[in-house]
C-alpha cells in the first residue's frame, strides 16, 4: 500500500479539513459512553476486549524476566480467557518477546523511532525501526515528531512516516500521534489524515508517557477519520487508543464506539487495539464476576 | 388692491416615503369641533392599507439592519424638524381642537421631547432588555430584542400628535415599520407629521400614515397576513376592538389592547421579540478535557 | 456482531389504578363522574383511569386558585414562596427515577431522555424560578412588579412534566396561582406532581391539576382566569387568541414550528450530523422546535447525506424502558396516523423517502426514522409540521438562498446553523426569523434561557429573565 500523494499535496489536503466542534464531539462521546451493556453482550465485549489488548510494558526497568512474565500472561491471561492481541515492548526487548511468544497467536509489537519523544535524528529513528523488525517485531509503534507538526512542517512529518513505513518492511505500522501534545482536536484530525496518507496501518493516540493519554472523544475523532479515509480511498486503517484505559467499563465504551461509528469491519484485533497493561486484570476480574456471580478481587488475577 | 389668496395645503396620505392621494380617489372633509371646514383629507381604502403594508414590509428589514446609533440620529432629526415647524403644528392642533395656538404649543413641545426621549433609546434597548444567559453547560447563550416586523397602529382619536408620537416612536426605535391609521376626526397633524418624517432621513416606508375611517380600515389591517403586530390604542369602540383582536388571531399577531398604559420601557417591549442564540463554548483544545 | 442485550430499567413507580382531579389540595372525581383512560403507547395497555374535568370542575379549580391567591399565595413574601419552589425542586430530584419511568411509560419516550433530560431539566426550572421569587423587582421589568392572579395553563403531551415545570414554576414564583390542564394522553406525571405538591406542603389551591381533553382546555380558557398560557399546536393557539379577544386576559402562546437546520459547506460535519439527528429524532420528533427541514449546501449535500444515513442506521428504536433505546414509541394512534398521512403525501408529491432497516415492535405505535430527499420548498413535508421522526432534506447554493428558504414559512420558533466561521454564524443568526437559534448545536434548553417563537409560532417567552414578563403586571 502506498500513498499516491506527494508531501505537499498531503499537507495541503489536511490543512483544508473542516474543523471539529469540541463540545459536540465530547457530547457524542458521552452519549456513546452511556450505553448499558449487560449479560451476554457484556461477556462478549469482555472477551473481545481481551483479544484486542496490546499488553504493554515500556519501563526503563524492563528485564527479560519481566517481559517473559508478560508474554506468558498474554498467551494465557487466565484459565479461560482468550489470548491478547500482542505484547508491546521496547526494541531491546523485542527479541525476548519474539522468542517467548513463538508458536502462539500473540504478536510482537515494538515501539521505535526514539520512543516516546522521537527527538532523535531521523537516521537513528530508522535504525531503531529496522532493529525492532530484525528482532522479530510483527508490528512497529512509531511516534511522530510533534515538534515538527506543531511548527507547521507537515510535509516533513509526512516524509518521515513514509520513511519509517519503508523501514518496517512486512511489519504493520502504528503511528502514535501523541494527541495529548497536539492539544487540539483539529490537530488530531490533521495528524490522523497525514499519517494515513503516509501509509499508516494504524493510528494510535498516545505513548502513555505524557499527562493526557487516550480519551474517548479523541479516539472517537480518530475513528471518524479512519471511516472517512476508507470512504475516500478504499483503504482501511486501524485505531489504537493507548494509555489511561484501565477498567472494563472504559473498554466497553470504546467497543460500543467502534460498533456504532465504524461497525463490524473494525470489530477485530486486526483493526482495533487497546494499548494497556492494568486493563487486562480488570477485564479478567469482571469476567470472573460474570461466571461466578460475585465480585472478584486482585488476589484472584496474576500480577505480572 | 385685493388681498392675497392663501395657498392651502392638500392633505395627502404618506405611503412608502411619498404623498399619494387615496387610490380610491376619495376624500372627506375635516372640520373643527364647531363644524368649520378645515380641509379635505384623503379617505384611504383597503387598497391603500395593502400598499402601505407592502411599503412597510419592504422598508422594515433595511431599517432594522441600520445601526442603532443611526436610527437614534434619525429620530432626533425628526424632533429637530418638528421643533422647526412647531408653530404650524400648534396651529393645526388648535384648529382641530377649537383652541388657540398658544394653548397647543405645549403639546407640540411635549411631542418633540418624546421623540428626543426615544431617539436615545435605540442604542440602549438591547442592553437593557437582552443579555447573556448563564446556562448550565458549555455554551455561550445570549438573548437580544429584535423588532417584531410590521405593526399596524390605530392612533388615538383625541390626542392627534402626542398620542401618535407615543405610538410610533417606540415601534420604530426598536426597528419596526408601522402603518398608522390616523385619528379619524383629527387626521391633519398626523398627515403633517408625515412631512416631518419625510425630511428627517427616515427611509420611506418605515412609517406610513393613512387617514380615513377606523371602522373601514382597521379590519383590513387586523386581517392582513403580512402584519406582525396590531396597536389598538386608538380604538374607542370596545366591540370593534374585540373583533379586531379576534381577526388578528388568525395569523397570531401581537395585539396591544385599547386602554393599555405603561412607561416607555413597556412600550418598547410591546413590539419586540427576543431572539436567543446558543453556541458551544468548548475550547478548541478539548483533547485534555477530562473525560 | 456486537448485539446489545436488553437493558430494561428495573424501577417501577407506584401508579394508582385511578386518579382524580387535583383541586384545592384534594384529589376529587369530576362532578359529572366522567373518566378516561391513559394507555402506554409502547404496548397499548391501559395504565390507569383518570377523572375528566368538566365546566363545573374548572369553575371549582379556578375558584380555589382565586381563594388561594387572595388569602395565602398573594400575601406571602417572595422569600417564603421561593422556599416552597426550592422544596419542590428538591423533591423532584429525590424522586427523579420514579418520575422518569412514569413519564416514559405514559408518553412512550425513551427512559434515557426522561432520565437525563426531562426530569432534571424540570427540576432545574423549579430551582431557577425559586430564586426569582424574592428578586422580581430586580428583573428589570419595572419597580413594582405584581402577580396577575390566577393563571390557566394548557400543556402538550410531548414533554409532559417539563412543560408543566415551564408553566407552573414561573407562575408560582411571580406570585400567581395556577390551574393546569395536562394533555389527555399524558396526565400521569402532572398527577404525580400534584401528589408532590401535597408532600411539599404547598397551600391548597395554589396548584390545581385538571386532566381532560380539548373541551376541558376550552372551558379553562373561557373561565375567569387572569392569564392563559398555552403550549401546543398553532391551530389551537389561534382559537385561544380568538377566545380571549376583547377580554382583559393576558395570553402567551408557544406553538408549532418547521425549523430549518442550515449546514454550510465548511461546517464541522460529524458534529453537524449529530445535530441533525438530535434535531429531528430526539423525542421521536415530537418537538415543536425540531429541526425538521435540513437545508444543506449543495457542495456537501452528498457527503452529509451519506454520513446521516450511516448514523440514522445506528439508532435503536424500541422499548422505551430499555436504557439503550434512542427512539421510542409515537405518543398516540392519532399522532401516528398524522405522521403516516404526511409521510405518504411526501412520497406522492415526489420526495424520496429513506428509512433504516430496523425492526419495530408488534404492538404499540411506532414509526421508523425517515429521511426525505429531493424535497422541494412547495411540498407539504417541507411546509407542514409533522411532529414525528421525519426529516425533509433541501439544498441551497448560497447563504442568501439558505436564509430565504429558512424564513419562507409562517412559523418562526427555532433554527440551526452549522459553520466554522464566526462571522457567518452571526450573519445567519441575525437574519433567521426565529425565537431561538442554535449555532453548531441543536435542541439545547435551559431554565436560564428564554424560549419561544415569532410569527405563527406564538408570542411570549418561557425561561430566563424575559420569561417572567408573562406572569407579572409591571
Amino acid at each position: 500500500m502506498g500513498s499516491i500523494l506527494s508531501g505537499a499535496e498531503a499537507a495541503s489536503l489536511v490543512r483544508s479539513l473542516p474543523g471539529v466542534d469540541a463540545v459536540g464531539l465530547e457530547a457524542r462521546a458521552a452519549d456513546l459512553g452511556s450505553r448499558s451493556i449487560k449479560k451476554d453482550s457484556k461477556a462478549w465485549a469482555i472477551d473481545t476486549a481481551v483479544g484486542m489488548i496490546d499488553l504493554t510494558t515500556l519501563e526503563g526497568a524492563d528485564t527479560p524476566g519481566k517481559v517473559r512474565n508478560l508474554c506468558a500472561k498474554a498467551v494465557r491471561p487466565d484459565l479461560e480467557a482468550p489470548p491478547v492481541a500482542a505484547v508491546c515492548v521496547y526494541p531491546a526487548m523485542a527479541g525476548v518477546a519474539s522468542e517467548a511468544l513463538s508458536g502462539s497467536p500473540v504478536k510482537v509489537a515494538s515501539v521505535a523511532t526514539g520512543f516516546p519523544a522521537g527527538q532523535v535524528p531521523l537516521e537513528v529513528r530508522l535504525a531503531d525501526t529496522e532493529a525492532a523488525v530484525r528482532e522479530g517485531a510483527d508490528e512497529v509503534d512509531m511516534v511522530i515528531n510533534r515538534g515538527q507538526f506543531l511548527s507547521g512542517d507537515l510535509e516533513r512529518v509526512f516524509h518521515e512516516i513514509r520513511a519509517v513505513k519503508a523501514a518496517c518492511g512486512e511489519a504493520r505500522l502504528k503511528v502514535i500521534l501523541e494527541t495529548g501534545e497536539l492539544v487540539t482536536y483539529d490537530n488530531v484530525r490533521r495528524a490522523s489524515f497525514l499519517a494515513m496518507h503516509a501509509g499508516a496501518d494504524f493510528i494510535k493516540t498516545s505513548t502513555g508517557k505524557v499527562g493526557v493519554n487516550a480519551t474517548l472523544p479523541v479516539t472517537l475523532l480518530m475513528m471518524q477519520a479512519v471511516r472517512d479515509f476508507r470512504a475516500a480511498t478504499g483503504v482501511q486503517v486501524g485505531v489504537k487508543p493507548a494509555g489511561g484505559i484501565r477498567t472494563t467499563k472504559d473498554a466497553v465504551k470504546y467497543l460500543v464506539s467502534v460498533n456504532e461509528v465504524l461497525g463490524e469491519d473494525w470489530l477485530s484485533p486486526h483493526w482495533f487495539r487497546f494499548g494497556a497493561s492494568s486493563l487486562l486484570n480488570d477485564l479478567l476480574m469482571q469476567r470472573q464476576k460474570l461466571t461466578t456471580g460475585h465480585y472478584s478481587g486482585p488476589d484472584y488475577v496474576t500480577v505480572d | 388692491m385685493s388681498e392675497r389668496l392663501r395657498v392651502k395645503k392638500t392633505y395627502k396620505l404618506y405611503v412608502g416615503g411619498k404623498f399619494p392621494r387615496s387610490e380610491s380617489g376619495r376624500s372627506y372633509p375635516v372640520t373643527t369641533p364647531d363644524g368649520t371646514e378645515l380641509a379635505n383629507a384623503a379617505l384611504a381604502s383597503r387598497k391603500d392599507v395593502r400598499d402601505a403594508v407592502a411599503a412597510a414590509r419592504k422598508a422594515q428589514g433595511p431599517w432594522a439592519a441600520q445601526n442603532a446609533y443611526l436610527r437614534g440620529q434619525i429620530l432626533y432629526r425628526a424632533a429637530e424638524m418638528l421643533e422647526g415647524r412647531s408653530g404650524q403644528f400648534a396651529a393645526e392642533l388648535a384648529e382641530a381642537a377649537g383652541a388657540e395656538a398658544r394653548e397647543t404649543l405645549g403639546t407640540v413641545e411635549e411631542a418633540i421631547d418624546r421623540l428626543v426621549h426615544y431617539a436615545g433609546w435605540t442604542d440602549k434597548v438591547a442592553s437593557v432588555l437582552g443579555g447573556a444567559n448563564p446556562v448550565s453547560g458549555p455554551y455561550f447563550n445570549h438573548s437580544k430584542p429584535e423588532p417584531l416586523g410590521v405593526v399596524g397602529v390605530v392612533a388615538p382619536q383625541d390626542d392627534p400628535l402626542v398620542g401618535l408620537v407615543e405610538a410610533l416612536a417606540p415601534a420604530i426605535a426598536t426597528g419596526n415599520a408601522v402603518v398608522v391609521v390616523a385619528s379619524g376626526t383629527r387626521p391633519l397633524p398626523a398627515l403633517s407629521f408625515g412631512e416631518v418624517l419625510a425630511t428627517s432621513d427616515l427611509p420611506g416606508g418605515v412609517v406610513n400614515v393613512l387617514s380615513g375611517k377606523v371602522a373601514e380600515l382597521a379590519p383590513w389591517l387586523a386581517s392582513h397576513a403580512d402584519l406582525n403586530g396590531l396597536d389598538l390604542c386608538g380604538v374607542e369602540d370596545a366591540d370593534l376592538a374585540a373583533e379586531l383582536e379576534a381577526e388578528a388571531a388568525g395569523t397570531l399577531k401581537v395585539v396591544r389592547r385599547p386602554g393599555g398604559s405603561g412607561g416607555p420601557l413597556d412600550l418598547l417591549r410591546q413590539w419586540i421579540e427576543y431572539k436567543t442564540v446558543w453556541h458551544p463554548a468548548g475550547m478548541a483544545a478539548g483533547v485534555g478535557g477530562g473525560y | 456482531m456486537f448485539e446489545y442485550a436488553p437493558a430494561p430499567e428495573s424501577h417501577r413507580p407506584d401508579i394508582r389504578e385511578h386518579y382524580g382531579l387535583f383541586i384545592d389540595g384534594e384529589f376529587v372525581d369530576a362532578e359529572n363522574g366522567a373518566t378516561f383512560k391513559s394507555i402506554n403507547p409502547a404496548n397499548e395497555q391501559v395504565l390507569f383511569s383518570v377523572a375528566e374535568a368538566g365546566e363545573a370542575d374548572v369553575a371549582a379549580a379556578v375558584g380555589a386558585a382565586r381563594r388561594a391567591h387572595r388569602t395565602v399565595w398573594g400575601p406571602m413574601s417572595g422569600t417564603e414562596r421561593g422556599k416552597y419552589l426550592f422544596r419542590i425542586a428538591r423533591l423532584l430530584q429525590e424522586r427523579s427515577r420514579e418520575f422518569a419511568v412514569a413519564e416514559s411509560i405514559d408518553n412512550g419516550k425513551p427512559i434515557k431522555e426522561t432520565r437525563d433530560f426531562d426530569v432534571p431539566t424540570a427540576a432545574q426550572h423549579f430551582f431557577y424560578h425559586a430564586g426569582w421569587a424574592d428578586k422580581l423587582e430586580y428583573a428589570g421589568l419595572g419597580p413594582g412588579p405584581r402577580p396577575l392572579g390566577v393563571v390557566g395553563q394548557v400543556i402538550p403531551w410531548n414533554f409532559p412534566l417539563l412543560m408543566l415545570a415551564w408553566k407552573i414554576a414561573p407562575a408560582l414564583a411571580c406570585g400567581n396561582t395556577a390551574v393546569l390542564k395536562p394533555a389527555e394522553t399524558t396526565p400521569l406525571t402532572a398527577l404525580m406532581f400534584a401528589e408532590l405538591c401535597a408532600e411539599a406542603g404547598l397551600p391548597p389551591g395554589v396548584v390545581n391539576i385538571l386532566p381532560g381533553a380539548g373541551a376541558t382546555g376550552a372551558a379553562l380558557v373561557e373561565s375567569p382566569v387572569d392569564k392563559v398560557a398555552f403550549t401546543g399546536s398553532t391551530a389551537v393557539g389561534r382559537r385561544i387568541a380568538k377566545a380571549v379577544a376583547g377580554s382583559r386576559k393576558r395570553v402567551t402562546l408557544e406553538l408549532g414550528g418547521k425549523a430549518a437546520n442550515i449546514v454550510y459547506d465548511d461546517a464541522p460535519l460529524d458534529q453537524a450530523v449529530e445535530g441533525i439527528v438530535n434535531g429531528i429524532f430526539f423525542n421521536q420528533g415530537h418537538v415543536c422546535c425540531a429541526g425538521s427541514r435540513l437545508l444543506v449546501q449543495e457542495s456537501v449535500a452528498e457527503e452529509v447525506l451519506a454520513k446521516l444515513k450511516d448514523r440514522v442506521s445506528t439508532l435503536r428504536v424500541g422499548d422505551p424502558l430499555d436504557k439503550n433505546t434512542d427512539v421510542g414509541a409515537v405518543n398516540s394512534a392519532e399522532q401516528l396516523e398524522r405522521i403516516r398521512e404526511l409521510t405518504e403525501a411526501g412520497g406522492a408529491e415526489g420526495a424520496e423517502p429513506w428509512q433504516p432497516a430496523c425492526e419495530l415492535p408488534e404492538t404499540g405505535y411506532w414509526f421508523r426514522p425517515t429521511v426525505f430527499t429531493g424535497v422541494q420548498q412547495s411540498m407539504r413535508v417541507a411546509r407542514e409540521e409533522i411532529f414525528g421522526p421525519v426529516l425533509s432534506v433541501l439544498t441551497f447554493r448560497t447563504p442568501d438562498e439558505a436564509i430565504k428558504k429558512a424564513n419562507n414559512t409562517p412559523y418562526g420558533l427555532s433554527a440551526g446553523v452549522w459553520t466554522d466561521k464566526g462571522s457567518q454564524i452571526l450573519w445567519t443568526a441575525e437574519r433567521l426569523r426565529a425565537g431561538v437559534v442554535w449555532a453548531n448545536t441543536f435542541n439545547r434548553f435551559d431554565a436560564a434561557s428564554p424560549f419561544g417563537g415569532v410569527k405563527e409560532s406564538g408570542y411570549g417567552r418561557e425561561g430566563g429573565r424575559q420569561g417572567l414578563e408573562a406572569y407579572l403586571d409591571v
